[in-house]
Parts: structure tokens; C-alpha cells; sequence
């Protein structure tokens, strides 16, 4: 399209090139489209633009991309940059500065489409440009909206190319335009053949859109590169539509025509010779309008048989928009090729997000198997645990403006203060119900719903932000299927090194060995020196700690709201209890299962995530049906209950 | 979170304006302006703000002489997000404290709630909040944006301007999303876009767990044509949404997101320079330059003695529907609702954003629609506004309700099916 | 027998006494009544509080008796409310609908009949087509059943799972709080076919009785709570006395060596368990036509907690400690959310009740659960024997 245009305007210009000397008047020639342009119209101005060949065009047009462009009450354009009501101007065509209140002046605000024809043609001055950032820019551009034109300059502009992986980038992408715009069968073909190993999205839209088709419906099969022959009577009322469509048969009657044919046709109460009041039953309706029908009244009624010999009587068909038969075979043979090797990376890339959603059950729920598996305390609070540590995490970053070392001080300050609110709850409520663990239940409950409503009366119920630092932003990709966020590996790399303090603490420390005794036997335990209400104090503390940091981590992917623990809780309890209680593997295995079992289900029906949620409940109340100790179960004494 | 939460007795909090009422003396009783926005739950947070918008324009109206000589009082009561709730007050406000009009609610579910007990009492409601149309109570005033007010003309915008070809429907699991979505369907099929080119997922409230989502989203760019999201997701949801989308590497550029449920409010909850280029569309924006948006901004940010508080779409939804109200009673000379009701067709009062709203006889708003970028500063850039758009209750697109009208003010119905030629019923559908 | 049962029970007799008098007080004192000192919107309030007593009570019989923590009883409450919901949707669209289409030239045909009322009910969700659990919602006899039979038996067969595992305890109560948030995703779903988020509303407005006035239709709710509320305190009283009772108790208080004895265990509890889910569907039943709109928040898992939370606080394993304590709490909360509470201005800050009830209730919580586990129902043993009852 820009090509054609462009020829015309080479013609204008040469007329109004005497006229337009400067940046200024091209622009006040066409003020309404500069004030407001349209993706669609801004075409024919940015050709002129360029064609002026005027040193100050690219400079315009990057400003004016910024939305650093005004306009005053007189119609002139300027650059300006506004602070407090007062504009800093630059003259588009002499570069001179000068100030003036923003009042007088209006913003121009091109909208994301125009940017990005903007962009398009900025392309040529910035690919050969010295900056490094504006010849990214420019590869940037091209990769989003790939133009035959820029082919050759792509392809010139490669051998000059100091940046390696600019250059790297630059031949990809000239081998991408080559494939669809190439100017030989046999470039083109090579290029097409090239693409068959590259998973990427660029590689793959490329491939499609020379593979992109027209459907068709006619008599006789038509002339051209057929992709396909269609079998009508897979879907035979939407192939009868687009016959319909085609005005190659009548349109066949819904049954809403049928009745406002009719009623437009009642004679003395009956249509027909069938009386009026019968006519609630549908198959009279239909002999009422075979009736009008045949009396030449109404237009005869598409039977299905009528409709089947319609659609027998013509060959609907995709024929390639491409023409070259060679050239669609090799992108056929490539694309499936590389859906080939994209399926296999969609099923690695979905057991990365299982993982890593596994990992965030894990870390949600280890404080709990600690609570609630090690020393059989029904910790309904836990979730809030969770809240407070992410909202410490959001007070830390309060005071802290830099992101890393805020992070680094939350997480031990999560950790401390619910490692503190763990204690205090422990001593105050929960050792008092040791001999009730139902009444533990509702008792830690009571707290929960407190907690979370001081959270609501000190934060609000707005969601607050929690930032990770940048060295955490962006996701590490393996390529344009597989990638999963920098976060979510921090995530993961922190659950496992929780599971190795706390297999660590349990297996290889005293406090470890003290709390096993206390588990699988306290008076026994106490019996032989160990303090049981200092080791419960110690755990819960432990696991609320634990819990806190959590927080910190969940906070950091997702958001930090009064009600995120309640989002948690009885997705944890259930990784705890499908895991087998009092046993840290067996919380592993719980996560693991569920994270790739809603995953799992996910993939099966990924229009519907809730329909997902539910379905895993449900397959984890049948299998604890099945298993009701979960599946690392414990043997031995400390199993009864 | 509250659920059980039952009752109602005696007296509720009066927010009484600070007036004196040595000005209203002549006056009987004072004019009841009901206000039914959640104060404590999940949707306090949207909800008590307009609570705050209507005691300021109830207080700015009464320092301006009040209204026919009498003082307005504002009676001000807590549904708590708790949906039957919603019925039990809006009866309270209508037969206790005998309210002449009523101010409230947000989301659809609280509407259909409080609907039967309006129209039984023959109450008056002003809903504030945009929503998925299918609707059209004889009680009620939509002064929020209908699906052609906002979906309709975003959807239009990424065809025409983004040259978009692929959508994504991402939403929260509930009516208006679904709704809006099947709106949205038949509009883009009727436009020519094929309906495999359409992805569509629904999420529970509050969802996190975005990336395989944003997988799918990014994979839909593997046919080589422009993909957009429009994101009907609601509240804390997306803070994961756009984290991700961010963490992805995607850009406003690659895959531009509007949204419908993401103004100034909600943008103070997010670290805005991931958002930055993304779309909003609303009949407002904070950042519309008039004198009036800037007095309006004054006074509020005056009235709430913050003078960080932004402003959004659903208060000047409000602001419009009160003072169209005020208009209304003056010109009927009674807080009657059925002459108040014919005195609201046809009513105009100057947007914020520029030019004027109309009261329509299917009682929705002509308003204009706004389309912004988000800025760094957790702001809009407005890129688009169009001329006043009037409000459809029934969505042309959609085959059941195509053939529907409402017309309050010549047919005296709010269901009329112009097929047949009769009011399909004359109460509302909850 | 009867005299026996009285005797055995003299709660019962105290308890219907002391109901009658409030049912008779409060319907003198309504709209409806003449004399227009209770509000009707006071009376749904008051109608709904009984329908939660009535469930009150199931929950503290399969906890305070049986020993049984089931956090998901409300589900079953909410099914009951789905039951009936879908009923009087239907049919009230249904006449909606007949009206509109007599307007038509044609009679209608069945099909469009249907059609109409699918979009009328389902067009706010999107959608046209009847599901199929509505199948039977035409009949009311047929819902009616299902107020009772489809609580029963999701019950029957989740209870005969869990206890033929022999999961007891926590265990269960995890469970069952799994099963309640399960359903209240499945009913958020907009393709389950109940109007998802939206759930069913204007269940206020009866078929068949349009002319009659709210006020009136109001206090008809309330007699029927009331009514179901004596008839469950009877029926629960009687399970919970005699022989059935004696082993119900002993299971909660040692299973085991009841399953020694020669007790078939998983029965009892799967009688009670079942039992109560039942009573609980029909509460709900009566609940939501006063409520006027049921969606899937209603059976969140908080729900059913705070159950518990009436029981523990009103006094287990005491039927009308049950009552008082879903009265008491879910009256005050109302009266502490509904913003009629005054504020205490301490200087520095002000209190407001709406934003410090639920720190106020969860805080009593734990120390009812703490300091006084035989909660309110507790106080009537510090009085002399056969003296004053209930409320």
C-alpha cells in the first residue's frame, strides 16, 4: 500500500515541492491530519514527509511519536515539552527554543496505531543510524509490521551492522521478509525452508500468512493454488448460508418467518384450509406454508432434502491467496514442521507453569504442614500469616526506596514478625487447646477473621503494590513458546531451599529431633527432658515464620490485598492433607499433584480457569476418598489418631 | 466478608448536611435523597467513594438554596456487599425513611437484587456503574455507560485504529464480562472477523495464576496478524494480569490491552509504568481538560481534604444523573416518581469531559466516549472522544434482543418487541 | 410416650411456648397485623433469622450431638434455596411470558413458549437455552422434592464416601469444606446454568399471589419459619433423646469403642449427617423467598464456618443453644454492620463499628471458644432447674 501511495506522491510532490520548503507548511497543508491523525489517512502525509527529503523530518517524527508535538491557537505545530503550564518550544524547521504558557497550545496525542505507521516509516533513517537504540527501534518496527519494502534496505543494512546480536537479529528477520516478499521462486523457497527448525512467533505468522486462504463456493471447481476441498454436509446450515451468501440459492426460511408469513396471510381465521387456532403445533405451521406455497403466495420452504441437494450441486473450496503451488507445498511441509516441535514445547512450557504453580502451593502450605502435620494444630489463621508478611513486605518498601535491598530486609522482617505473631498466638490460644483440635479450628478462625479485618482497617481494601527489583522483571525464554517470568524461578528456587532448611532442621538439628519426639509422643518426650511447651512454641513459630516469607513471595507475583490468605487457606490445607500429614515430602507430593492437576485440567479446557479450580477440588475429595492418609502416609504409632 | 449479615433496625447513620436550617424554614419536611452504597465488604472500596460523591453534591446543593426552599438530607445506609442486603435496605430507605430517590449500587448482582422491591414500592434508583445492558426498569435511571457506550466503541477503535484482527476476551467469571463478551462476539462476526480468530477465557475473582493464560494470548500472534486483548477483568485480578503481561515482555505496542473495569481508582493499587500504553475506556477520565472536570476536581479533593484523590467515570455518573435529578424535581415542582420520572426525559446538563448529556426515554445517558492511554503517573492520556453516543438498552447485536426497544416516555414500556408490536412485560427482568 | 418424650425434654415444651408467643407477638405487631411497629422489612429479617436457627440446630446436631465438624452444611442450605429458586423463577417468567405471546396473531407453539422463557431468564447471563437441571423446574412439587431429596442425597453419598474411609475429625471438616467451596465454584460458573455470579433473584414476588401485598406474603414467610423451626426442634429433639440419641452422643464422644459394641458407626453418622442436610435444604427453602435473591457467594466456605461460629457461641450440644446463638450473632451483626451502632470517639480515633464488628466477633470467638466453651447456653445451667428457657 505505501508503495503505490508513495509513487503518487513522488508525482504531487514534484508540484508542490516549489511551495513546500519547509517542514512547517508541508505540515500546515495537511493540519487537520497532523492534529488528529488516523492509522488509516496518515499514510499519504508521513509519504509526503519523507519525500520532502528535509534533514528535520526524522527528528519531527520521533517527537511527534512521544507526543512531544503541539499545536497553537494559530495552527502552527511545534516541539514542546510542558512543566507547570509552561511550554518549552523548539520550531519545527529552525530548532530555535523559546518558552510560552501551555494555554494557548494543544497537545497532539497520536494514538497507537498511527505510532506505529509512524514507526514504519521512521524506519529508513533509523536503520543506518549511529545510535544503537534507534536502529533496535527500527528492527522493532519492521518485526511488528513486516513490509515488502523494507526488504532491500534490510538486507543493505546487514553487512554494515557493528552490533553482533543486532546482526544476528537483523538476518533472522531479513530471512523472514524473504520468504513472503522474496523476489524469486527459488529465494524464497530456501528462505521458507530455513524457517522449518524456528518455533518463534514471527517465524510461524509468517509461514501462516503465506499459507493464509480465501474460502470459495461455486459450480465447477475454480482455477488457482486449491488448498482444500470442503465436504458441505459436515455443517450443512452454514454451507447453505454462504451459498446463500453467494446468491447461489434461496435463503431458507427460520421458523420466524414462517410465522410472520403467516399471519400476513389469514384468511376469514384459517391460513389454508387449516384453521387459525391450531396453529400452536408446529408441524401445521409447515402445512399451512406448504399451503402458501404451493399457492404461488410465499416463497417455497428449504426442506433439508431441498437444502442437501443445494449444497450437492456445488463444490465449496479454500484456494491459497498465494498462486505458486511450489511455494505453499514448502511453507506447508515447514509449518508442520514447526507446529511439530511447538506442541512439544507447549507441553514443556506447561509443566513449567505447573511447576511453578505447585512451587507457590508449596511455599503457601509448608508453614501449615509444619502447624498442622507436625503437631496436629488446625492453624485456620495461617492465610493471614501469609497477608502479614506480604504487607510487611509492602511497609518495608514504604521506607526503602530500592527495590533489592527492600526485598532483602522483608524477608527476615516477614519472616520475625510472624514468627512473633506465630509465638504470641501459640501462647496465648493454642496451647490452651491442645486436647481440642476441633476447637482449635474455630478459635484460630476467630483470629483470622480478626486479623484480616485490622488489615482492612490499617490498609484499606485497595489491592497495594509490592515491586519485585528489576533484576527479578522479565521472564527467562528459551524461545518464543517456552519462557516463564524471573520471578516465578525465584519462587521455585525458594520453596526448594525451605524444603532443604526444614528437612535439615527436622532430620539433622536438635530442635528437629526434639520436635519429632514431641510429635510421635509428648508425655514420653517430656519424660526424657524435653520442654514440649517450649518445642510447640518453637514449631508454630517456626511454621508462621515460614508462612510470612511466603507471603513476601506471593505478594511480589500477584498482589497484596486484606483477603490473599483466604485465597490460600483451603488450598492448602488440601496440598497438606492429599500429601499425608506430618511429613514434608508428602507436602511436595501434594503440591506437585495439585499444581499439575489444575494445569493439567487447565490445558483440557483453557477457555474456562474456574471450571479448572473446581474440577481439582473435586478429584482431590474423591482420592482422599481413596487415600484418606494422603499419599506419603504415616506408619507406626505417630499415624493413629 | 461478612454474609450473614441480616438485619436493619432503628435508626441508620443521617448524614445531615452541615447547613443551617434557619434558610429552610418555610419548608415541611426535608427532601430524601437515599444513598445505598456499600460501606464495609469486597466492594466498599468502589462503593464508599460515590457514598462521599453524594453527601458533597447533597451539601453543594443545599449551600445553593437546596431544592424547592427545602433542605435535601442525605440518608446514608450500608448494604455491606452482601447482596440481599441490598434488597432489605433499598425497602428500608423507601418505607422507613420514605426516601423520594435513591443513589446506589455497583454490579449488576446488587441491582437485580434491589429491582423487584423498587418497582413494587415505585421507588427511583440511579445506577452510577457501566454495565452489560438487557435491561430497563421503569424505576430505574442508568447514568452508567450501556455496552454501546463502551465495549462498543472501544471494539471499534482496535479494528479502525490498531488494525487489530485477533481478540482476546479475557474476563472474570460474572454477568457483565459474559454478557459484554457475547455482545462483543456478535458484533466482531457481524465486522468480518471469523470466530476462530476470537479466544475467550473466564477467571474467578481474584485470580493470580496468569501465565498460561498470557501464553495463550502471545500465541495467538502466531498467525501473523495484529492481536488485542479486551480485558473485562475485574478488580484485584489484574494486578496479576498486567504483571505477567509485563514479565512476558509484552508491550502496549505488541498486544494493546483496553479494559473496562480500570480507572484512576484502581490504578493507584498498581505500579503504573508496566501498564504504560494500555487502554481504558470510559465516559470519563480524570485528566479531561474542562473548567469543570477542574472545579469538580477542586471541590472534591476540598470535600475529602486529600488533594491526591483522583477521580473516576461512576462519580461523574453520579454528578450528572443528581443534578439531572435536581433539574427534574424543579421543573415538576414535586419529589413525586411518576411526574418526576416524565420530568427526566429529555433533561441536559453539561458533562465533565465536554458537551452535553441527555436523558433518554429508555432511560439511559447520550454521553460521549473516551478512550486513554495510561500514563506513568497512573492517569489517562485521552487519544479519542467521540460525540455523545445515546445509551441502548437492548444490544442490536444480539438476535433475542435486536428486535427489542425501550421507549418509557411514548410506549410506556421498557421490553416493547417491535416485531410483534407489544410490550413484552412492564416490570424488569431480574 | 408423648409425656415421656415432654418429660425427658422439658426444653421442648419452654421452647415451643416461648416460640408461639413471639410468633403471635410479632404478627400483632406487623404491617399486615394492623399496627405497623415491626416494618416489613424488619419481618424478612426477622422470618430469615428463624430459617437460620432451623439450620442452627441441624449443625449442632450433627457437631454438638454427633460430634461431626462438617463446615459445609450451609451448601446444603443454599441447594434448598436453588430448589426453590428455580421454581418460582420459572414459573413467574413462565406467566410473564403466556401474557406477552397471547398478544401474538399465531397461538404459540410449545418450542416458542420455552424459547421465550430461556431467554427471558437466561438473556441477562448471555445465553438462551434451558439447561438441563432445569428440567423439572416447571413442577413445584417436583422442586419441592428436590428442596429435600438433592441436599439428601449429595449427603448421603458424600458421607457414605468419608465415613466408609473412616475419615474422621479435621479431616472431615476439610473435606467438607472442600465439598462447599467445589459447589459455590461449580454455581459461579456461568455454564452450570444457574445465572452465575447473578444467581436467581426477585424470589420475593410468589407466583399465584401477586395481589397480595409484601407485607402480607412477609408474615405468611415468617409463620412457616416459625412453624419449621418448632417442627425441627421436635424432630432433632427426638433423635437426640432415647436410644438413637445415647449412641449418637457416644460416637462423638468415643467412636471407637462404639464401633466395639457392635454399632454399625458409619450408619449413625450417615443418619444424621444425611438427616440434617435435609432440614437444612428446607431452611433454605424458606430462607431465599425472604431474602429475594440467592447467588453462589451465599455457600462460600466462610458460610458454613460461621455456622459453626452461632453453635459455638450460642452452646453446643444444646438445641436451643443453637438458636441463640444464630439469633444473637446474626442479629448483632446486622445491628453493628447496618452503621446504627454510634461510634466511640476515643479522642485519637474513632471506632466505627462497621469497620471493628468483625475484630469484636472474632475476637469473642476465641475467647467463647477459650473461657467459656459451653458458650451462652451455658448460663441457663447456673439457674435452678425447671426455670425459664430460651429467649
Amino acid at each position: 500500500m505505501l508503495r503505490c501511495l508513495f509513487a503518487v506522491m513522488m508525482v504531487l510532490c514534484t508540484v508542490t515541492q516549489a511551495a513546500a520548503q519547509d517542514l512547517q507548511s508541508i505540515l500546515q497543508t495537511h493540519a487537520e491530519e497532523v492534529a488528529s491523525p488516523s492509522r488509516n489517512s496518515v499514510g499519504t502525509l508521513l509519504d509526503e514527509l519523507v519525500a520532502s527529503g528535509l534533514p528535520q523530518v526524522p527528528a519531527f517524527l520521533e517527537q511527534w511519536s512521544d507526543k512531544n508535538v503541539w499545536q497553537r491557537d494559530d495552527g502552527l505545530f511545534f516541539i514542546g515539552i510542558e512543566e507547570d503550564d509552561v511550554l518549552a518550544l523548539r520550531d519545527v524547521d529552525s530548532g530555535e527554543d523559546s518558552t510560552a504558557a501551555a494555554d494557548g497550545f494543544t497537545q497532539l496525542k497520536p494514538n497507537g496505531g498511527v505510532r506505529r505507521v509512524i514507526a514504519t516509516a521512521m524506519v529508513q533513517f533509523q536503520l543506518l543510524d549511529p545510535d544503537l537504540t534507534r536502529r533496535e527501534t527500527a528492527i522493532a518496527s519492521i518485526a511488528r509490521r513486516p513490509e515488502a519494502a523494507q526488504l532491500a534496505p534490510l538486507l543493505a543494512s546487514i553487512e554494515d551492522e557493528t552490533d553482533a546480536a543486532l546482526r544476528a537479529r537483523k538476518i533472522q528477520l531479513a530471512n523472514i521478509l524473504t520468504a513472503r516478499f522474496g523476489e524469486t521462486v527459488e529465494v524464497r523457497i530456501a528462505a521458507i525452508e530455513s524457517l522449518s527448525a524456528d518455533v518463534s512467533v514471527e517465524a510461524r505468522a509468517v509461514l501462516n500468512q503465506i499459507l493464509s486462504t480465501r474460502e470459495g463456493a461455486d459450480i465447477e471447481q475454480p482455477e488457482g493454488n486449491l488448498a482444500r476441498l470442503l465436504n458441505p454436509l459436515e455443517a450443512p446450515d452454514t454451507y447453505y448460508a454462504k451459498l446463500v451468501d453467494a446468491d447461489l440459492a434461496p435463503a431458507p426460511q427460520s421458523p420466524d418467518d414462517i410465522r410472520r408469513a403467516l399471519e400476513a396471510n389469514i384468511v376469514e381465521g384459517r391460513i389454508g384450509d387449516i384453521p387459525l387456532v391450531q396453529m400452536d403445533d408446529p408441524t401445521l405451521r409447515i402445512a399451512a406454508y406448504a399451503q402458501l406455497a404451493d399457492a404461488g403466495v410465499v416463497p417455497a420452504l428449504i426442506t433439508p432434502a431441498l437444502r442437501d441437494a443445494a449444497l450437492a450441486r456445488h463444490v465449496f473450496y479454500d484456494l491459497y491467496d498465494e498462486p505458486d503451488p511450489q511455494i505453499t507445498t514448502a511453507a506447508q511441509t515447514a509449518l508442520s514442521s514447526v507446529e511439530a516441535r511447538v506442541g512439544a514445547a507447549q507441553v514443556a512450557d506447561l509443566t513449567l507453569d505447573a511447576l511453578s504453580l505447585a512451587s507457590i502451593f508449596f511455599l503457601a502450605a509448608i508453614g501449615l504442614a509444619i502447624t498442622f502435620g507436625v503437631m496436629g494444630v488446625i492453624n485456620m489463621a495461617h492465610g493471614e500469616f501469609i497477608m502479614m508478611g506480604a504487607y510487611t513486605g509492602y511497609v518495608v518498601q514504604l521506607f526503602i526506596p530500592s527495590y533489592t535491598v527492600s526485598i532483602f530486609v522483608a524477608l527476615p522482617l516477614a519472616f520475625a514478625v510472624t514468627f512473633g505473631a506465630g509465638v504470641v498466638m501459640e501462647r496465648l490460644v493454642i496451647s490452651r487447646l491442645y486436647h481440642r483440635p476441633l476447637e482449635t479450628l474455630l478459635a484460630t478462625f476467630g483470629i483470622s477473621i480478626a486479623l484480616q479485618q485490622i488489615a482492612k482497617n490499617i490498609f484499606g481494601t485497595q489491592a497495594r503494590p509490592l515491586t519485585s527489583p528489576d533484576w527479578l522483571a522479565g521472564a527467562w525464554v528459551v524461545n518464543d513458546v517456552i519462557q516463564i517470568s524471573y520471578i516465578r524461578i525465584a519462587i521455585f528456587v525458594l520453596a526448594l531451599l525451605f524444603l532443604g532448611v526444614i528437612l535439615y532442621i527436622l532430620r539433622r538439628t536438635r530442635l528437629g529431633l526434639e520436635v519429632r519426639a514431641v510429635t510421635q509422643n509428648p508425655g514420653m518426650a517430656a519424660s526424657m527432658g524435653i520442654n514440649p511447651d517450649r518445642i510447640n512454641m518453637l514449631t508454630f513459630g517456626l511454621g508462621s515464620g515460614i508462612a510470612g516469607i511466603a507471603g513476601v513471595a506471593i505478594g511480589l507475583y500477584a498482589k497484596v490485598t486484606s483477603e490473599m490468605g483466604a485465597d490460600y487457606i483451603v488450598q492448602s490445607f488440601m496440598t497438606v492433607v492429599v500429601g499425608g500429614v506430618g511429613n514434608v515430602w508428602g507436602t511436595l507430593a501434594g503440591a506437585t499433584m495439585i499444581g499439575f492437576g489444575q494445569k493439567g485440567i487447565e490445558w483440557l479446557n483453557p477457555s474456562n480457569t474456574l471450571a479448572a479450580q473446581t474440577y481439582m477440588i473435586l478429584l482431590v475429595i474423591l482420592f482422599i476418598q481413596f487415600r484418606p492418609k494422603g499419599i506419603v502416609a504415616l506408619k507406626g504409632r505417630a499415624a493413629g489418631d | 466478608m461478612t454474609k450473614r449479615t441480616l438485619l436493619s433496625t432503628a435508626l441508620p447513620a443521617l448524614a445531615l448536611s452541615a447547613m443551617g436550617t434557619a434558610a429552610f424554614a418555610e419548608c415541611e419536611a426535608p427532601i430524601r435523597v437515599g444513598v445505598l452504597h456499600s460501606l464495609s465488604g469486597t466492594m466498599a472500596i468502589s462503593e464508599t467513594t460515590l457514598a462521599d460523591t453524594m453527601q458533597m453534591l447533597v451539601a453543594q446543593q443545599n449551600e445553593a438554596g437546596g431544592l424547592r426552599d427545602c433542605e435535601i438530607e442525605a440518608v446514608v445506609v450500608d448494604p455491606a456487599s452482601d447482596w440481599p442486603l441490598f434488597a432489605e435496605k433499598a425497602r428500608e430507605l423507601l418505607t422507613v425513611h420514605e426516601v423520594d430517590v435513591i443513589f446506589g449500587n455497583w454490579t449488576s448482582v446488587s441491582r437485580k437484587s434491589v429491582l423487584p422491591v423498587i418497582e413494587e414500592l415505585n421507588g427511583l434508583l440511579f445506577y452510577p456503574v457501566q454495565y452489560e445492558g438487557e435491561e430497563s426498569s421503569r424505576n430505574v435511571f442508568y447514568t452508567g455507560a450501556a455496552p454501546n457506550q463502551q465495549a462498543i466503541p472501544a471494539v471499534d477503535y482496535f479494528l479502525e485504529e490498531l488494525g487489530v484482527e485477533q481478540f482476546a476476551l479475557l474476563g472474570t467469571d460474572y454477568v457483565y464480562p459474559r454478557t459484554t463478551n457475547n455482545i462483543l462476539e456478535s458484533y466482531l462476526i457481524e465486522n468480518g472477523v471469523d470466530a476462530d480468530d476470537i479466544f475467550v477465557n473466564y477467571t474467578p475473582f481474584g485470580h493470580s495464576d496468569w501465565a498460561t493464560i498470557v501464553a495463550d494470548v502471545v500465541a495467538l500472534g502466531a498467525d501473523g496478524r495484529q492481536v488485542g486483548v479486551i480485558s473485562t477483568i475485574n478488580g484485584d485480578a489484574n494486578v496479576g494480569f498486567y504483571k505477567e503481561l509485563a514479565a512476558a515482555g509484552v508491550s502496549a505496542d505488541d498486544i494493546p490491552v483496553v479494559a473496562f473495569s480500570v480507572g484512576e481508582e484502581e490504578l493507584s493499587g498498581f505500579d503504573t509504568s508496566e501498564l504504560v500504553g494500555h487502554l481504558a475506556a470510559w465516559n470519563y477520565f480524570m485528566s479531561a481538560d474542562t473548567d469543570a472536570n477542574a472545579e469538580f476536581i477542586a471541590a472534591w479533593q476540598e470535600y475529602t481534604g486529600d488533594d491526591t484523590r483522583v477521580t473516576n467515570d461512576p462519580m461523574e455518573a453520579h454528578y450528572i444523573g443528581f443534578n439531572m435529578w435536581v433539574a427534574a424535581v424543579t421543573e415538576a415542582g414535586t419529589t413525586d416518581v411518576d411526574t418526576v420520572r416524565t420530568a427526566m426525559y429529555g433533561q441536559e446538563f453539561p458533562n465533565l469531559t465536554g458537551g452535553t448529556a441527555v436523558m433518554l426515554p429508555n432511560h439511559h445517558l447520550a454521553k460521549p466516549v473516551l478512550i486513554g492511554e495510561i500514563t506513568a503517573e497512573g492517569q489517562f492520556d485521552i487519544i479519542s472522544q467521540t460525540t455523545e453516543v445515546p445509551g441502548d438498552a437492548w444490544t442490536d447485536y444480539l438476535p433475542a434482543s435486536a428486535v427489542l426497544v425501550s421507549d418509557w416516555q411514548e410506549l410506556g414500556c421498557g421490553m416493547y418487541n417491535t416485531q410483534t408490536e407489544s410490550c413484552v412485560q412492564l416490570t424488569s427482568n431480574y | 410416650m408423648q409425656s415421656s418424650f415432654i418429660a425427658r425434654n422439658p426444653s421442648v415444651l419452654w421452647f415451643l411456648l416461648a416460640l408461639s408467643a413471639f410468633t403471635v407477638l410479632v404478627s400483632l405487631l406487623s404491617e399486615a397485623g394492623g399496627s405497623a411497629l415491626i416494618s416489613t422489612s424488619f419481618l424478612k429479617t426477622l422470618g430469615k433469622t428463624l430459617c437460620l436457627c432451623l439450620v442452627a440446630i441441624a449443625m449442632d446436631v450433627v457437631w454438638g450431638y454427633c460430634g461431626i465438624l462438617s463446615l459445609g452444611h450451609f451448601a446444603f442450605f443454599g441447594i434448598g434455596g436453588y430448589a426453590i429458586g428455580m421454581w418460582l423463577m420459572y414459573e413467574r417468567t413462565a406467566e410473564i411470558v403466556t401474557t406477552s405471546l397471547d398478544s401474538n396473531i399465531l397461538p404459540p407453539t410449545p418450542d416458542e413458549i420455552t424459547d421465550a422463557i430461556g431467554s427471558q431468564i437466561f438473556g441477562v447471563v448471555g445465553s438462551n437455552d434451558f439447561p438441563l437441571i432445569w428440567a423439572f423446574s416447571h413442577s413445584l412439587t417436583l422442586q419441592l422434592l428436590a428442596v429435600v431429596l438433592v441436599p439428601g442425597l449429595l449427603a448421603l453419598v458424600f458421607g457414605w464416601l468419608a465415613f466408609r474411609s473412616r475419615v474422621t475429625g479435621v479431616y472431615l471438616s476439610i473435606l467438607t469444606q472442600a465439598m462447599t467451596l467445589a459447589l459455590s465454584l461449580h454455581f459461579f460458573q456461568n455454564d452450570t446454568g444457574l445465572r452465575g455470579n447473578n444467581g436467581l433473584s426477585g424470589l420475593q414476588n410468589i407466583p399465584g399471589l401477586e395481589g397480595v401485598p409484601q407485607a402480607t406474603v412477609s408474615l405468611w414467610f415468617f409463620w412457616a419459619s416459625a412453624f419449621a423451626l418448632g417442627a425441627g426442634y421436635v424432630l432433632f429433639s427426638w433423635v437426640v433423646s432415647g436410644k438413637l440419641g445415647s449412641v449418637i452422643r457416644a460416637i462423638r464422644d468415643d467412636e471407637t469403642r462404639v464401633r466395639f459394641l457392635g454399632y454399625h458407626v458409619e450408619s449413625y453418622k450417615l443418619f444424621v449427617f444425611t438427616l440434617t442436610a435435609m432440614v437444612a435444604g428446607i431452611a433454605g427453602a424458606l430462607y431465599y423467598p425472604q431474602a429475594g435473591i440467592i447467588n453462589p457467594a451465599e455457600i462460600a466456605p466462610i458460610a458454613s464456618i460461621y455456622l459453626a461460629v452461632w453453635v459455638a457461641i450460642g452452646g453446643r450440644g444444646r438445641l436451643y443453644g443453637a438458636v441463640i446463638g444464630a439469633a444473637v450473632v446474626s442479629l448483632m451483626s446486622s445491628w453493628f454492620t447496618g452503621g446504627s451502632a454510634p461510634d466511640i470517639n476515643l479522642g485519637v480515633y474513632v471506632i466505627k463499628w462497621t469497620d471493628w464488628w468483625l475484630v469484636l466477633l472474632g475476637l469473642t470467638f476465641v475467647a467463647v471458644t477459650l473461657f467459656f466453651p459451653k458458650g451462652i447456653g451455658g448460663l441457663f445451667d447456673l439457674l435452678p432447674r425447671r426455670k425459664g428457657d430460651t429467649k
